[in-house]
């Protein structure tokens, strides 16, 4: 484990405005990849005060969304290639997907071809002390109920 | 007497004792002064008698006695008293002033002493002097507690005020005194009086030898320590101090005498550059002041340092917003940003208006002279033709046109200064060369749109040498006296300019003014300068007739041709509006000649032709903004409006063009909203509406055919609500007239004047009139509805016309279920006069009459439809029994009925009579009539019976609705109901037992439905407060009518008004226990009603009634969570976005609870 930062300055991007969705009385709201960045984008990121949208990890054009089939697909981009939070990134969001979409959306999480080093090993890789962390991040109030 | 002295004694010993509580000991001094006062005890008995209490050596007695003492004078504020008295209680405590244990009795005394009024005896001046001697001798302010500091405070300032000659001769000591007395105050209170001290102290010693003068210094270093205010009391605290009071008093002390100049100006300016906002604003604040209190010759001196700080401030703080939007908008950002730039502009008008001396005005000059300015003005004036400006210059351009515009403002000498200097290079950067001839329009042709920083800054530099015009024109008529060589050239170049940018506003094509604000910026000043130019007071005008004339005549061509361009339409209108205004208040009639030939006639005719392109909306925008020029403009504007709307109903109602109403609709819309409005506030509507409602009237007369059509039904809706606002906005003498005028048009409807009918008036005593013998026309259902909207409408003392043949026709058009004429019914018995003198009217009802007739009315004529009746009048058991008939009949007559009494009962209901219990009993008859029965006993026709039986009873569940519910169309303020205070909280608490218990006796399934139905009606309109104070009692059943109302989908509306009521009731405290109480009822409920599948609303608001309810106790819901927790994921999959956002919200609520 360093003991310093992984990514001492990181470069900080504008938060996209919010868009209010138009009312639409009679149609039904599909889920849609807006939907899902709206959900994810306010997650802190593991090693600084800003968010995951705020540092570029996550755009709107990085998910996909297919309501049919019923699958969630989130391509992330760690701000640096040895980045070790990586892991704790994708589990943060598919902690908070969970939470947020029903059961039955398939969700793959990936990172950007070539932007990490352990491309291979993916978001996987995960371990299960991360919980802690994990619910740090995701602002809930007590840790003991973390999922 | 003998027993008197004993008793006051008594109330002098409580005081003294010092550990009873403080009411007590209020009440004794109180006693004792009412004792001095009724002059039952004189003062000086009393002082004899407590001589030990005042002289003992024991300090804390000794201190209470000369508190009671004290307490005892301040009573007797009013009360007259000898001067031998005065004299010897003065010497008395100036001598105790010295006693520091009694210090706090004998600085009450002294106040209650120094500020008694000439005319009850006060204190001699020479005594004064002794008090303030000894006091300044004796009293170390400082080491005492806050409440004696400002008693020492309030004696000091009573001092100054009223003895300001007595203390004048201390002097150095005084002022010394003060200063040390002062020095390292803290507390807000006493800060307060601190300040105020200092300012009157100023006026104590005015002399520039004087001692003031001379401890300048040392005042001011006192006071600057506390600048600027830094304050963070929580403001809800007993203090009752706000920071800008403090400030406000700090500034007055700074501003008291001109002696702390030398140490003030050069603070303020220091604390000018700060970076604290606050600390920018509270100078400028006072500097602001301050140059107005030192006089010129003190701050003359420090005027280039005012200037080159207030540059600064305004270079770096202006906005660039203003800039972007008109001017409303930008008053409404109160920004720090804008307030500190807003300060420095008045300051530096004030600057300007102070420091001039002998015709030298130094701020003006270094404004002239400036080098900055001039580098910016170079800058912003050749930056960013069309295309956009960075923030940066924006900011540069405003602040550099603000301080133009102020310097140009504040005097005519500023004005020609600047105008000299710059204008002509602006001309110059604009391209427009000054040219006597008015066709000078040769300027850029090609390129049309002006640079926008050079535009900008002239019509600053226009508009504000206009206001100077304008502000000084009301003190000297001839202002400008001289044909100064800048006016001559103002005149050569306005002609120009208005071409250039009337050019510049046609050229633009209107693509460019919706896709960029550049185009809408460019569009405001442009329309702006052409308005300003058109606008200048009277001789002045530096424009032409005919620059005048193609002014107005640019702006028409934009509002008759470019009406496409809502933003520029818009823009140019309301111009046109100031121009006429302006004309109208300076009764410029030569202008206004040429005003009404080009803008107004043109309108008018562009009104009348119905065949021009240009919307119909927009028109009547036009015309009615024409009319808020003025009273003539308006007044024309209205018979147009009449007119058109006149000649348009005749087409529709006579000639039978169904298109026309398309017209008249918007025609009547623009008509009540706009028009009556303004005749409202200018106060002469009541000329007008009365004479077109008696138009309207005179139309009717003539009207002749119908047929049912949703377009004619639509402007009958319009046509009624213009006359309810045209009779209620009417006196009573004008009511009447219409009433009469509407009166008589009633009585030549078919069915009153046929002699065939029993309406005749011979016969109308005996026979009543049965909805089945009259057959409607249209004409007269209209002239019935019409009639109605007039009785609504009415103030309760305006007398109707044969109310007994108004109450039958009402009556019967009631049963044929016309909603109009129920609601008159329903205004009619609401303002019923109770008070008519029989004598005088002898046919008159009375209000339980009318009631009478009616009730019987509606009940009889169903009856006899029905073939079961009894002729005679019915008591009150026979009518509940000609309700229960009706269950037996298929007439469409009884869900009238019903409608009908529920308008009835709520008109009574308002007003508070009590008649309203029997129609609320009667509609809940209708309720509880089991159809089952009815159906065993008479066998024949049984699903149809069943089919009206329900329908009815649904009807009279709705009847309660109506009951509760506010009306927009009858019975509020508008229409002059009367209105009983809480009417709603005491049918409700009246009904509701009565409810409750009937829904536990009732036995079908159908009767329950509809008995539930009433009881959501009544909780839901009644006022939640009145709802949550029972929801222990209501809870249970409001849980069941969710449950039974969600079976059907036409009460979802019901379901949601159901469910803010218990949403409601989780917000209170008395209502969370009974939540908790029936805790598995509620939540298995909300649960179902998460997918409920007709209205969203519901399903969010089910879902957020969870949310809260996670904020119970613990372990009464924690059993739930389980099966909350389950149900809200499934709504994670809802159709709707905010529903599936709620549901993500609900579960991490009940998730993160454990």
């Amino acid at each position: 484990m360093t003991l310093g930062l992984i990514n001492a300055n990181p470069v900080v991007h504008a938060k996209k405005e919010r868009v209010a969705r138009a009312e639409d009385s009679h149609a039904d709201d599909a889920v849609d990849a807006l939907d899902v960045f709206d959900s994810v984008r306010d997650i802190r990121d593991p090693e600084h005060p800003y968010s995951l949208e705020q540092l570029s990890v996550l755009s709107e054009e990085s998910i996909a969304v297919d309501e049919k089939l019923g699958r969630i697909q989130i391509t992330f981009t760690p701000t640096v290639q040895y980045c070790s939070m990586a892991t704790v990134i994708g589990l943060c969001l598919r902690v908070k997907l969970m939470q947020c979409f029903p059961p039955h959306f398939k969700v793959d999480i990936n990172v950007t071809p070539g932007s990490h080093v352990d491309e291979e090993a993916g978001e996987d890789r995960r371990c299960p002390t991360s919980e802690t962390i994990l619910v740090d991040s995701l602002g809930t109030h007590k840790p003991s109920c973390a999922v | 007497m003998d027993k008197k002295p004993s008793s006051w004694i008594s109330h002098i010993e409580a005081f003294v004792d010092s550990s009873r509580p403080p009411k007590q000991q209020a009440a004794n001094v109180d006693a004792i002064a009412a004792l001095v006062k009724n002059d039952l005890l004189t003062l000086e008995a009393l002082v004899r008698d407590m001589e030990l209490y005042l002289t003992t050596s024991d300090h804390s007695i000794r201190a209470r006695g000369i508190l009671l003492l004290a307490e005892i004078l301040n009573c007797l504020m009013s009360k007259p008293l000898d001067g031998a008295s005065i004299s010897s209680l003065v010497e008395f405590f100036t001598s105790k002033l010295a006693d520091w244990q009694v210090l706090r009795g004998a600085l009450i005394g002294c106040l209650a002493l120094l500020r008694r009024k000439k005319n009850v005896g006060m204190v001699k001046s020479s005594e004064a002097r002794a008090v303030a001697e000894s006091y300044l001798m004796n009293v170390q302010v400082q080491s005492l507690a806050v409440h004696d500091r400002k008693l020492c405070f309030e004696v000091l300032q009573c001092l100054l005020e009223v003895y300001p000659e007595a203390v004048e001769m201390l002097g150095d000591d005084l002022v010394y005194g003060i200063c040390e007395a002062i020095d390292e105050e803290k507390d807000p209170r006493c800060l307060m009086l601190t300040f105020h001290l200092v300012e009157i102290l100023a006026r104590v010693f005015p002399d520039s030898s004087g001692s003031v003068a001379s401890f300048a210094g040392d005042l001011f270093d006192i006071l600057s320590r506390y600048f600027p205010i830094y304050f963070t009391h929580p403001r809800s605290d007993d203090l009752d101090i706000t920071r800008e009071e403090l400030s406000m008093a700090l500034m007055h002390a700074f501003c008291s005498t001109p002696f702390f100049e030398p140490f003030a100006i050069p603070l303020l300016l220091e604390k000018l550059s700060s970076s604290l906002p606050l600390a920018k604003l509270d100078s400028l604040k006072y500097l602001n002041n301050c140059i107005q209190h030192y006089g010129t010759d003190r701050m003359i001196k420090h005027a280039k340092a005012i200037w080159s700080n207030l540059k600064d401030v305004i270079l770096n703080h202006s906005p660039h917003k203003t800039l972007f939007s008109t001017s409303e908008l930008a008053g409404n950002m109160e920004s720090e940003e804008n307030q500190i730039a807003k300060e420095a502009l008045i300051c530096l008008q004030t600057a300007i208006l102070h420091l001039d001396s002998l015709e030298k005005n130094p701020i003006l000059s270094f404004i002239v002279e400036d080098e900055d300015i001039e580098m910016k003005f170079g800058l912003v004036s050749n930056e960013g033709t069309g295309t956009g400006i960075s923030i940066e210059s924006r900011r540069q351009l405003s602040a550099v046109g603000n301080i133009l515009s102020v310097s140009s403002k504040a005097s005519m000498s500023g004005c020609t200064r600047v105008f000299q200097k710059f204008f002509p290079r602006l001309m110059n950067i604009l391209e427009i060369s000054a040219s006597s001839s008015s066709n000078g329009c040769n300027t850029n042709n090609g390129t049309s749109s002006l640079n926008f920083g050079a535009l900008y800054l002239c019509i600053q530099l226009l508009a504000s040498f206009r206001e100077l015009i304008l502000t000084s024109q009301d003190f000297s008529p001839q202002v400008i006296t001289v044909q100064d060589g800048w006016w001559c050239m103002l005149q050569h170049f306005s002609g120009p300019l208005a071409h250039a940018l009337g050019s510049a506003l046609m050229g633009a094509r209107s693509s460019e003014l919706v896709n960029n604000n550049t185009g809408h910026e460019h569009a405001i000043y442009e329309v702006k300068g052409l308005q300003v130019l058109a606008t200048f007071p009277g001789c002045y005008l530096p424009t032409s007739e005919d620059v005048y004339e193609y002014i107005l005549v640019i702006f028409m061509s934009i509002a008759t041709e470019r009406f496409e361009d809502a933003f520029l339409w818009k823009l140019s209108v309301k111009a046109l509006i100031e121009i006429g205004s302006f004309i109208e208040k300076y009764h410029d009639s030569y202008r206004g000649i040429s005003f009404n030939r080009i803008v107004v006639e043109r309108i008018v005719s562009l009104f009348q032709q119905d065949d021009s392109t240009m919307p119909l909306a927009l028109k009547l925008d036009a015309i009615s903004e024409i009319g808020t020029i003025g009273v003539d403009y308006m007044s024309r504007v209205i018979k147009l409006l009449e007119e058109a709307i006149l000649s348009k109903f005749l087409a529709v109602c006579v000639e039978g063009r169904l298109e026309a109403a398309e017209i008249l609709v918007p025609l009547l819309e623009c008509y009540s909203n706009r028009v009556l409005l303004w005749c409202y506030t200018s106060g002469n509507f009541d000329e007008v509406a009365m004479q077109f409602a008696l138009c309207i009237w005179n139309q009717m007369e003539s009207i002749t055919i119908f047929d049912k059509d949703a377009k004619i039904q639509d402007l009958f809706d319009r046509m009624m609500t213009t006359m309810k606002l045209l009779v209620g906005g009417c006196a009573e003498e004008n009511q009447s007239l219409i009433v009469r005028k509407a009166y008589s048009v009633l009585l030549s409807t078919s069915f009153l004047s046929e002699e065939s009918l029993p309406f005749s008036s011979s016969k109308l005593e005996g026979l009543q009139v049965t909805p089945d013998f009259v057959n409607l026309s249209w004409r007269d259902e209209w002239i019935v509805s019409l009639f109605a909207s007039v009785v609504i409408a009415l103030l309760p003392q305006t007398p109707l016309p044969d109310v007994k043949l108004l109450l039958n026709v009402l009556t019967t058009f009631l049963l044929k279920g016309h909603l109009p004429a129920a609601q008159a019914l329903a205004s009619m018995v609401n303002k019923w006069h109770v008070n008519i003198d029989k004598s005088e009217v002898p046919n008159a009802y009375t209000l339980d009459e009318a009631i009478e007739m009616i009730l019987e009315r509606s009940l009889l004529s169903v009856q006899s439809s029905s073939n079961l009746g009894k002729s005679d009048l019915l008591n009150k058991d026979e009518r509940m029994l000609s309700c229960l008939c009706l269950l037996n009949n298929n007439s469409s007559f009884q869900s009238n009925a019903v409608v009908g009494l529920a308008w009835i009962g709520k008109g009574l209901l308002m007003r508070g009579h009590e008649k309203v219990k029997e129609i609320a009993m009667l509609l809940l008859q209708y309720l509880l009539s089991n159809p089952y029965k009815e159906l065993h006993s008479d066998a024949s026709g049984s699903g149809d019976s069943l089919d009206v039986h329900t329908s009815l009873a649904t009807s009279a569940a709705d009847a309660f609705h109506v009951i509760l519910s506010d009306s927009e169309v009858c019975l509020n303020k508008n229409f002059h109901a009367m209105i009983r205070p809480l009417y709603k909280q005491r049918f409700f608490s009246s009904m509701m037992p009565v409810l409750l218990s009937s829904i536990k006796q009732s036995c079908s399934s159908s009767m329950r439905v509809a008995l539930y139905r009433a009881f959501a009606h009544v909780i839901s309109d009644a006022p939640l407060a009145a709802v949550v104070a029972e929801a222990k009692k209501i809870l249970p059943s409001l849980m069941d009518s969710l449950a039974m109302l969600s079976e059907d989908v036409l009460n979802k509306d019901l379901i949601y008004s159901l469910l803010l009521v218990l949403s409601g009731i989780l917000m209170d405290d008395n209502g969370k226990e009974a939540i908790i109480e029936n805790i598995n009822t509620v939540i298995s409920d909300l649960i179902r009603l998460i997918f409920y599948p007709h209205m969203m609303l519901v399903r969010e608001t089910a879902i957020q009634c969870l949310v809260a309810m996670s904020a119970l106790p613990h372990a009464r819901i924690y059993p739930m969570r389980p099966q909350v927790l389950r149900a809200v994921s499934k709504a994670l999959d809802d159709r709707k976005r905010v529903v599936r956002q709620e549901a993500v919200r609900c579960r991490q609520a009940w998730v993160s609870m454990a």
